[in-house]
């Protein structure tokens, strides 16, 4: 059977930096891959690769077609979901989704009904700066939707979203998965990937290092406790210093703190932050 | 090249033109001198003879050079660079089109919304002069307007490449606003110390001008309009002897020419760099 996206050799490097290296992996039509990692590893950058919108080494086909050299026949078969919303905030809702149907020769009712499923239409004539982070990746989502492609890119596309939103998304995603699509996706709440991958590709540093369903490379996802600390943005920088200068790995994602915690110490970072004056708005544990 | 999504983009860029508060500005403040300057030149009416169109002309020709190349810069540059930093530029590249076709989707967008700028402002200067001082000299204007548009759209490449080759916005603006300080302010003394340090014949003097695309503006546009580029001194009078009755029209080529090579680059990294 063909694959829908298959990755052959891929070697990206940003000058002297090797960001993806010498990657294999193949999806199968209407199944669900994630690509799993820390900050860095090169997940963002492979979907950027099978988009064919950086230059890369290797060879990467969509549904048959070589994304160098058929780079817009590729891309007529994907939809693409950012981790942030990508349109001009002073755009309207409408605006935005008629652009992208125009572009890909789809009739306004098309827009109109996407709209009106994702519960969007009401929100059709609000700038897209005035909506909710949960709204902006329901907006995206309904972007990468319009032309109805087999296969859907989704970049970490519940990272900025608060806990409700995220919930609600997971559901969406869920739906797609169900409806037959194609998902290639980078997501990095474990509990998310249980839910959604049928088959996990972790990458470490931009190499492949394991590849199954999720409960053979389970050991690789739960290596660690993450507890996703939401700080006020203004806080962040102070925060993190704080928590990296008491021996916690912490990166910053979107609206988050990741904070790497060996078993027993989860209340740790908590507790310090709240010691030092700094306010958390929202916590989550990263393991399922 | 797919022209169904040239004028898509085409159009959004329009759009988002008149949300572009720099240009916005710019265009306005054009079209308030072109008018002032259009009923200054005909408050001397009367006084010394001479008004409508050729007057308004010469008194335009200087605000087109100071304003024009400002705008075209700040269009272009804001035009890429603003899109990546924000990201959108990678939502628009991550659907069936090619770089190609988004630069000239971009681009023609610019320029219809930068040409239909200028023409309203000579448009309502012209309407005045004409109202007011009589339809003499219309020919000089309608020159004027002719290369002023090309000004334009050449200083808009110059602002698109500048745009590609940049990653951020800020770096961006900033080359632009260097570029048209060097060439608006900065190379006619340039010029002038160099032709007197290196002692430059009329020839010499005339290539190392057309370095500039604006001094190559005024030469054609004062060519076509007075018929005599006396008033640009030697290198004027030498580029009137060697290429005659060419001479318009071979800056208005040369104009053209700038045109194509700063967006044949800007394609060519557009291309190789894509949306990061």
């Amino acid at each position: 059977m063909t694959s829908a996206i298959a990755v052959r050799q891929l070697v990206k490097r940003f000058g002297s930096l090797v960001a993806v290296d010498h990657l294999d992996f193949s999806v199968a039509p209407r199944e669900t891959v994630v690509l799993w990692g820390a900050n860095g590893a090169g997940k963002t950058t492979v979907l950027r690769c099978v988009l064919g919108i950086v230059p890369f080494d290797g060879s990467i086909q969509v549904l048959g077609h070589e994304v160098c050299a058929q780079g817009k026949a590729a891309r007529a078969k994907l939809g693409y979901v950012p981790q942030e919303i990508r349109f001009p905030g002073e755009q309207t809702v409408w605006e935005t989704v008629a652009f992208y149907a125009r572009l890909r020769r789809l009739a306004p009712a098309r827009a109109t009904a996407l709209l009106d499923q994702w519960q969007l239409l009401s929100a059709a004539r609000q700038p897209v700066r005035t909506l909710s982070g949960g709204m902006k990746q329901k907006l995206a989502l309904v972007v990468a939707l319009l032309p109805d492609p087999p296969v859907l890119l989704l970049d970490e596309p519940t990272s900025n979203l608060d806990a409700a939103s995220r919930r609600e998304f997971s559901v969406l995603l869920d739906q797609l998965k169900r409806s037959g699509k194609t998902l290639l996706c980078c997501l990095h709440r474990v509990g998310e990937v249980w839910k959604l991958a049928d088959r996990v590709v972790v990458l470490e540093q931009g190499r492949k290092i394991s590849e199954g369903p999720p409960q053979l490379v389970a050991a690789s996802l739960s290596a660690r406790t993450v507890v996703c600390l939401t700080v006020a943005h203004d806080r962040m920088a102070q925060a993190a210093g704080l928590l990296a200068a008491r021996g916690f790995a912490v990166e910053r994602n979107g609206m988050q703190l990741w904070v790497g915690v060996p078993e027993g110490r989860k209340v740790e970072p908590i507790q310090r932050l709240l010691e030092a004056g700094i306010p958390l708005l929202d916590l989550e544990l990263g393991n399922p | 090249m797919d022209l169904h999504i040239v004028r898509t983009i085409l159009r959004h860029e329009l759009r988002e033109a008149q949300r572009n508060r720099w240009f916005v500005l710019c265009a306005a403040v054009f079209g308030v001198l072109a008018l002032a300057l259009s009923y200054l030149g005909l408050s001397g009416l009367g006084t010394f003879g001479v008004a409508g169109f050729g007057r308004t002309a010469a008194s335009l020709l200087h605000l087109v050079m100071v304003i024009v190349p400002l705008m075209g810069l700040l269009m272009g540059a804001l035009s890429v660079a603003g899109e990546r930093e924000q990201g959108t530029l990678l939502t628009l590249l991550a659907q069936p089109v090619t770089p190609a076709e988004v630069l000239a989707g971009k681009f023609a967008g610019s320029a219809v919304a930068l040409a239909g700028s200028l023409l309203v402002g000579f448009g309502a200067s012209g309407a005045v002069v004409a109202r007011y001082g009589g339809m003499s000299h219309a020919g000089s204007y309608a020159v004027l307007v002719i290369f002023t548009l090309l000004l334009g759209l050449m200083h808009l490449a110059l602002g698109f490449c500048i745009s590609v080759v940049t990653r951020r916005t800020s770096t961006a603006l900033g080359l632009a606003l260097g570029c048209w300080l060097a060439m608006v302010f900065l190379s006619d003394l340039g010029l002038m110390g160099t032709a007197m340090v290196l002692k430059l014949g009329p020839a010499e003097l005339l290539w190392a001008s057309l370095a500039n695309p604006i001094q190559a503006f005024k030469l054609g546009a004062l060519r076509a309009m007075h018929g005599t580029v006396d008033a640009l001194g030697p290198s004027g009078r030498y580029a009137a002897d060697v290429l005659g009755t060419h001479l318009a029209p071979l800056m208005a080529a040369w104009l053209a020419a700038w045109i194509l090579v700063p967006m044949g680059v800007a394609l060519r990294v557009f291309t190789r760099r894509g949306a990061v």
